[in-house]
């Protein structure tokens, strides 16, 4: 990877959002925007490439690592290409009671990829994450914003014939128009 | 004289001191000196917002001051908690101290690659130093150890991540010395490296400082990697008429050629007037410079072998305790 | 019946939307607070009722509150804490996307009582689906006069908004939420300064649990002296309690602080009982960080009184046979769950969220889930168990923030009473993933303990 000034753009829609976010904090602080922003264009690009993140850092006015650093903190961020859907399944206490391994086994063998793999069609990605607060609704696994929880075999299957109709199912509001 | 500040009398392992108020157990201690000065490997007295993180200069607060004697419940960090007026400190004195910064070194330790024979920091590192004075002899680690490739950032600076105790040194001093910081800690917890994630030379006139700061062999000089065992030059005092910076530096020599430069430390290893990169990298010629004579070299020990400087005891005000 | 403080309406059709929110009552507080009580009386009442910081640590909020520095000519902040992450804790999301207009009305008469004009609701970025929740509602707050410039003509001017973390657990910490507010990425600030004088940008801060700042709004319509009728001692108040694991009845149940454990775990208001009617071997009252019980000190405390969700009784013995309220993250494991599988599974967690910035978490936690999985392979040794016990103690209490002991402690508790099982699995190698050790006996606890 290189750093490059190359011209990507952001769609008007996208920038418009994105200094509606910046204008929640006060002047001079608009560095505060940095991780909505960074997941308004993790939305619409699908990961963060060296170029979306040079483009967020003249955006906000900050340096280029400023926004590498806090894009590999956060777990959300992707700074490397993925499939259209993310397949998150949590597999943090409760749900491991619950049989999160057995989900992962399912999807691992449903999908022909193993956790971290993205499928050749490139519509998938499987991924195991940490609690995301679904412990009462256990087994669960979140795809973009939507949290599927109760999960069974059945289920899982249904879902992965939803999103590969739909994969931009799983994002709300704006970022889907 | 009663318009003076009043000071604070604090008391580390039985010996008393009266500092300025604000000033940090560890910085107390430095001003007693010995060895009752905690070990620091991640604060640096000129780098601002340094320190906290290594936890090896944790102290006991055995008694929190005149006013609230009680003890604090936590092992401080000593580089970044200042003292109370009658505020007594363990240090080397406590067990539990003793116990925690041996655990500190080993988690240092753990994924340090343990192959300082051919490291080029050999003999000048602080965490071989602190190893030595703290550790184990025996590591009870079992695993992998955390490896990455070695990468030059820019010309003259070799980053060997493998190495890197996560200190935060060399990031504040991009931060401080520099206009634009190229790079910085990415990713997180034991995952976490420096790096500039794209590829990156740093080329600041400053940032060969980062090279000083490194408690570690994490960051070196390439114009001078493998030249020689550090103890087999010879430091002296030098300066140099410098628009960038003060000049003032050490030249480490080789019979009589410059092997390469750097700025001047204290005791503690503390550079407290950076040098430029034109001086570090570029001035390898006696010529360039007025040699002083032979730079004294404290507290770490393998340099200071090959030395014919006796150390002078330190003038400190000691406070006589009954 | 219990008597509901947060989630009394939480069943009404709509609720969720401003019109039915307010034809229920709600904003009346607001009313009340800014037209006939001076922040100070907040503040007082807050104090009156006992209220404790619901997150997990619970600091009296008044007490919280008035630590906070008030210097001429800077502004403050009051900064709501949604980063819900702690694992078996998912009461604020509950909270938040049923009823998002109590955490809005609490934010407006806490924010009040604080002076803060400019607040704002800090949530995990997993939960977007209730940030976009909570902006509707905010939106709505504002088009009804609820925030915005001279709300109800009292002259006092306030702005709302949600902010997303992006995966991080260590942002529920105060001072690292504060940096990833700013854009920064989670690190913990070393204190002093405290929030309350140095916070966000530098300026005096508060910061709240969701749950702590919607309380606010009960005591502010009932008074705090109210408030504090109910509960025991100093656990005043009711408690939102997030319950999971292997009972019949998961959810998030709202609970007079001082109920029995029992009545909790058992009652077909509550928990419901253990699944499959099989027998309940061990439970984690507060969230994985606080140390599990074993099963004989669940319901009765080892001075055989019975268990109440307080603060005190939880804590009752101490770590050797107590633990802690928490967050309220109630996870209860029956007969057929391994403890040594269950550590190592939080201890996997610990490691995935170490920021990495002071040595003993980033480097210890990694290593305990390393050894914990050779244990639970049946690849280690008896060293190892006491290895284990050597690292946590070596973390806990020595590092930066709180992330440490949360690491340490889940380990050194399943230790302290599941020896026998985390032995059991070195002198089985074959059977140590296969199946599991079962109930620990209680005569081999007191001996160890004796």
């Amino acid at each position: 990877m290189t750093s490059t000034e190359k011209n990507i753009e952001f769609p008007q829609s996208i920038l418009d959002e994105c200094n509606r976010v910046i204008q929640l904090f006060p002047e001079g602080k608009q560095k505060s925007a940095l991780l909505r922003i960074l997941h308004i264009a993790q939305a619409h690009f699908g990961w963060l490439s060296v170029e979306v993140m040079d483009y967020i850092a003249r955006m906000l006015h900050i340096q280029p690592i400023e926004v590498y650093e806090v894009a590999t903190f956060y777990s959300m961020y992707d700074t490397k290409k993925t499939g259209k859907v993310k397949l998150e399944v949590c597999q943090t206490g409760p749900c491991m009671i619950e049989g999160a391994e057995r989900i992962i086994t399912h999807i691992e063998k449903r999908l022909g990829i193993k956790v971290g793999e993205t499928t050749k069609d490139g519509i998938f990605t499987l991924k195991g994450v940490e609690c995301l607060g679904a412990c009462g609704y256990a087994p669960m696994l979140q795809a973009g914003e939507n949290f599927h929880e109760h999960l069974t075999e059945e289920k899982v299957d249904a879902l992965i014939d939803e999103y590969r109709a739909n994969p931009t199912a799983n994002y709300m509001g704006m970022i889907n128009d | 004289m009663s318009e003076e500040i009043q000071k604070f009398k604090v008391t580390i392992d039985g010996k008393t001191i009266e500092v300025e108020p604000g000033t940090t157990i560890l910085n107390a201690a430095r001003q007693i000196g010995g060895d009752i000065v905690p070990p620091a490997m991640c604060y640096y007295s000129s780098l601002k917002g340094s320190g906290g993180k290594c936890r090896t200069c944790l102290v006991e607060v055995s008694k929190g001051s005149e006013k609230d004697p009680r003890p604090m419940p936590k092992l401080m960090a000593s580089c970044s908690t200042t003292v109370m007026d009658g505020m007594e400190i363990k240090n080397k004195s406590s067990e539990r101290v003793v116990k925690a910064r041996g655990g500190v070194v080993e988690f240092l330790l753990m994924n340090h690659p343990l192959d300082c024979p051919i490291c080029d920091q050999a003999g000048e590192c602080h965490l071989q130093d602190l190893a030595y004075e703290h550790g184990h002899s025996k590591t009870r680690y079992e695993f992998n150890r955390r490896e990455f490739d070695k990468i030059d950032i820019g010309e003259y600076i070799k980053l060997h991540m493998t190495r890197c105790i996560l200190c935060y040194r060399c990031v504040y001093t991009a931060n401080q010395l520099t206009e634009k910081r190229e790079h910085g800690v990415l990713k997180r917890g034991d995952a976490a490296e420096i790096g500039t994630f794209i590829e990156n030379s740093l080329d600041n006139e400053f940032i060969g400082n980062v090279i000083d700061v490194c408690p570690v062999g994490a960051l070196t000089d390439k114009t001078f990697r493998f030249k020689s065992r550090v103890w087999y030059t010879k430091p002296m005092d030098a300066s140099c008429n410098c628009d960038k910076c003060s000049g003032k530096a050490v030249v480490w020599m080789i019979g009589d050629e410059i092997a390469r430069v750097t700025a001047r430390k204290d005791e503690y290893g503390e550079v407290k007037e950076f040098i430029c990169n034109d001086c570090r990298f570029n001035k390898k010629d006696t010529n360039q410079w007025n040699i002083e004579g032979p730079r004294k070299i404290k507290r770490h020990s393998v340099i200071s072998a090959n030395h014919y400087e006796k150390e002078t005891p330190k003038h400190t005000t000691l406070l006589n305790k009954a | 019946m219990t008597k509901k403080l947060l989630l009394e309406n939480v069943h009404i059709e709509g609720i969720n939307s401003y019109d039915v929110y307010r034809k229920n009552g709600g904003y009346s507080a607001v009313e009340k607070a800014l037209k006939k009580m001076s922040p100070d009386d907040i503040v007082e009442e807050v104090k009156k009722s006992g209220l404790r910081g619901r997150g997990g640590a619970g600091f009296p909020t008044g007490m919280k509150w008035s630590f906070l520095a008030k210097p001429e000519g800077v502004p403050r902040h009051l900064l709501c804490n949604a980063d819900e992450s702690e694992p078996g804790t998912f009461k604020d999301r509950y909270l938040m996307e049923k009823i998002p207009h109590l955490l809005i009305e609490g934010m407006i008469l806490s924010s009040f009582a604080l002076g803060a004009n400019q607040s704002y609701i800090y949530i995990r970025g997993e939960y977007m689906f209730v940030l976009r929740i909570l902006e509707k509602a905010i939106a709505e707050a504002y088009a009804n006069g609820w925030l915005g410039k001279n709300i109800l003509g009292s002259g006092f001017d306030l702005d709302l908004s949600v902010t997303p973390g992006a995966g991080a657990y260590i942002c529920g910490e105060e001072t690292a939420l504060i940096e990833s507010l700013e854009g920064n990425r989670g690190n913990p600030r070393m204190k002093p300064p405290f929030p309350a004088v140095q916070g966000l940008w530098q300026r005096p801060t508060v910061v709240n649990n969701v749950e702590t700042i919607a309380a606010v709004v009960p005591i502010v319509n009932n008074g705090g002296d109210e408030y504090a009728k109910i509960g025991i001692g100093r656990s005043t108040g009711t408690k939102l309690i997030s319950a999971s694991g292997n009972i019949n009845n998961p959810g998030v149940y709202e609970i007079e602080l001082g109920l029995s454990v029992e009545e909790f775990i058992y009652s077909e208001e509550y928990c419901g009982g253990i699944k499959n009617g099989k027998k309940i071997k061990a439970c984690v009252p507060g969230g994985s960080s606080v140390p599990i019980l074993p099963h004989f000190l669940i319901t009765k405390t080892a001075e055989s009184n019975d268990r109440l969700m307080t603060y005190e009784s939880l804590a009752e013995g101490g770590f050797a046979t107590g633990s802690m309220l928490g967050s309220g993250g109630f996870i209860v494991y029956d007969e057929d769950q391994c403890i040594v599988r269950n550590t190592w599974n939080f201890s996997r967690f610990y490691h995935h969220e170490s920021c990495g910035q002071c040595s003993p978490c980033r480097e210890g936690t990694g290593w305990m889930e390393k050894v914990l999985h050779r244990l639970e392979n049946g690849r280690g040794t008896m060293e190892d168990i006491d290895l284990l016990w050597d690292i946590q103690g070596n973390i806990e209490g020595n590092t930066i923030c709180p992330l440490g002991d949360a690491a340490a402690w889940p380990v050194a508790a399943a230790i302290r009473h599941f020896r026998e099982e985390f032995e059991w699995h070195v002198t089985n190698p074959n059977e140590a993933t296969k199946r599991n050790y079962g109930l620990i006996s209680e005569k081999v606890f007191e001996k160890v303990n004796a």
